[in-house]
């Protein structure tokens, strides 16, 4: 218990001190996680949309291989991307091995299935529900998505945010491919991991309690949205 | 109110028999609709109204036979259809009733229909949030934003009170005064001798008499219909 209040006055110690190199770690953590879950849901919406109205020949075998991809282990996939990308690797080319893209790139791949396997059950669910009713007013394929994708925003936001979760608490991949370079790819996790095989929990664990701290604040803002949202537009 | 000169009346089904997961619903069924006051479907639940409804506006397409409307296709954007359980988006009242016209004039034209059904006090309000009378208030108006031809009502009273019951059907008679063709499917013998023109009665699935509401209600033709006119359950 000693070292569980230690870590945490250190962590406010850490979060009030202003220490640069504690914020550029904080920076690059949130540009990390937070471009790929940008990416991620870019990508992923339309192709939940797609899976959940789409009628076509292998859609079941999808939808279970995005369910499946949901627990993909990150240590594989960082491995995964790390091959592809190394100087011998088919991507070698582009040198952009141990920097914050490849990060970017190996949560993605995290993240993705995520926001596709869950918005795709949010929608097929509001589908079934609006189907006869959109179809009667004339609205067509395109115009349906777009009511499904907005009437369902409150339920996707919630599918984004257990996508945040998933690539803020990450360290198995990012390591991989960024390789903890300090002050260029160590984030939030890579430093907790760091200090902890160098023995310093207090330090490790006053690093976790600001990342807690932030993924906090990040749903509690959203959550704040979601209600002023929802009194406006009453879903 | 301009026409223009194609018209989805007479509305003729011819034969029109309809299957779903290997069990038929409707058979050989042969109905004509003609302009004018309010056709009534008659019949006790499960009967095949809902279905005969929906193969009309163009929800469904018939397992055989054939329907023709005028002289034009049978589909949602000439006719309008109010389900019993109507679904709101979840979106303001206005912004429900807006949804299904075309046009940049959309906001303007649901306010104005909102008036008419009464509804114009509470236009910003979650859709949702409304009483079931309110609800089909606001689905009435939705339909009627569709310049309808022919409105189909699917029972839209079956879970109502007397008040609302009553306001729906204040509503209902000013769209056919409108020069809308009204058919509405309904159990409730009261509420058809107050709209009704003519009656078409179906029984498990066919249809047993169609003749203007007075013959129907003072000499049915079949034991069945004069069955349900003494309130005997029908087996």
């Amino acid at each position: 218990m000693h070292d569980l209040s230690h870590a945490f006055s250190l962590a406010l110690q850490l979060a009030a001190s202003g220490d640069p190199g504690l914020w550029q770690i904080v920076g690059l953590s949130l540009q990390v996680t937070l471009s790929a879950v940008a990416i991620s849901t870019l990508l992923g919406l339309p192709v939940g949309a797609l899976l959940a109205l789409g009628r076509f020949p292998g859609r079941n075998a999808l939808i279970v291989i995005f369910n499946a991809a949901m627990g993909l282990p990150p240590v594989v996939v960082g491995l995964v991307v790390y091959l592809l990308l190394s100087r011998s690797g088919p991507l070698g080319e582009f040198g952009i091995l141990f920097t914050p893209k490849a990060m970017v790139i190996a949560q993605s791949i995290l993240v993705f299935p995520i926001v596709t396997a869950l918005s795709r059950q949010v929608i097929e669910d509001l589908w079934a529900e609006y189907s006869e009713q959109l179809r009667s007013l004339g609205s067509n394929a395109a115009k349906s998505i777009g009511t499904l994708l907005w009437d369902g925003r409150f339920s996707l936001v919630t599918v984004v945010l257990a996508g945040f979760g998933r690539a803020a608490a990450e360290v198995g991949a990012i390591i991989i491919v960024g390789g903890n370079i300090d002050g260029f790819t160590r984030t939030m996790t890579t430093a907790i991991a760091l200090e902890t095989s160098k023995g310093d929990l207090a330090l490790a664990l006053g690093l976790g309690f600001v990342l807690l701290m932030i993924v906090v604040l990040v749903n509690g803002a959203a959550w704040i949205a979601r209600r002023a949202g929802e009194r406006l537009a009453g879903a | 109110m301009m026409r223009a000169p194609t018209t989805s009346l007479p509305l003729v089904l011819d034969r029109v028999g309809f299957s779903a997961g290997g069990v038929e619903i409707l058979h050989d069924l042969s109905l004509r609709i003609e302009p004018g006051a309010p056709t009534i479907i008659l019949g006790p639940n499960g009967a095949g109204k809902s279905v005969l409804l929906r193969l009309c506006h163009g929800l469904l397409s018939p397992s055989g036979g054939s329907i023709s409307a005028g002289n034009v296709a049978v589909s949602t954007e000439r006719t309008a259809l109010v389900f019993q359980r109507p679904v709101m988006l979840r979106r303001s009242v206005l912004a429900n009733v807006a949804y299904g016209i075309v046009g940049k004039h959309a906001r303007g034209r649901a306010s104005a229909l909102l008036e008419r059904v009464g509804l114009s006090h509470l236009a910003r309000r979650p859709a949702r949030k409304l009483s079931g009378g309110e609800q089909q208030r606001v689905a009435l108006a939705r339909a009627w934003g569709r310049n309808p031809e022919i409105l189909f009502l699917d029972e839209p009273t079956a879970s109502l009170d007397p008040a609302a019951t009553r306001a729906v059907e204040d509503i209902v008679g000013e769209i056919a005064a409108q020069g809308v063709k009204i058919v509405m499917a309904t159990h409730d013998l009261g509420q058809a001798r107050r709209l009704a023109g003519d009656v078409a009665f179906l029984h498990k699935g066919r249809l047993l008499e169609h003749t203007p509401a007075a013959t129907f209600f003072d000499a049915p033709r079949t034991p069945q219909a004069a069955a349900f006119l003494r309130g005997e359950l029908l087996t």
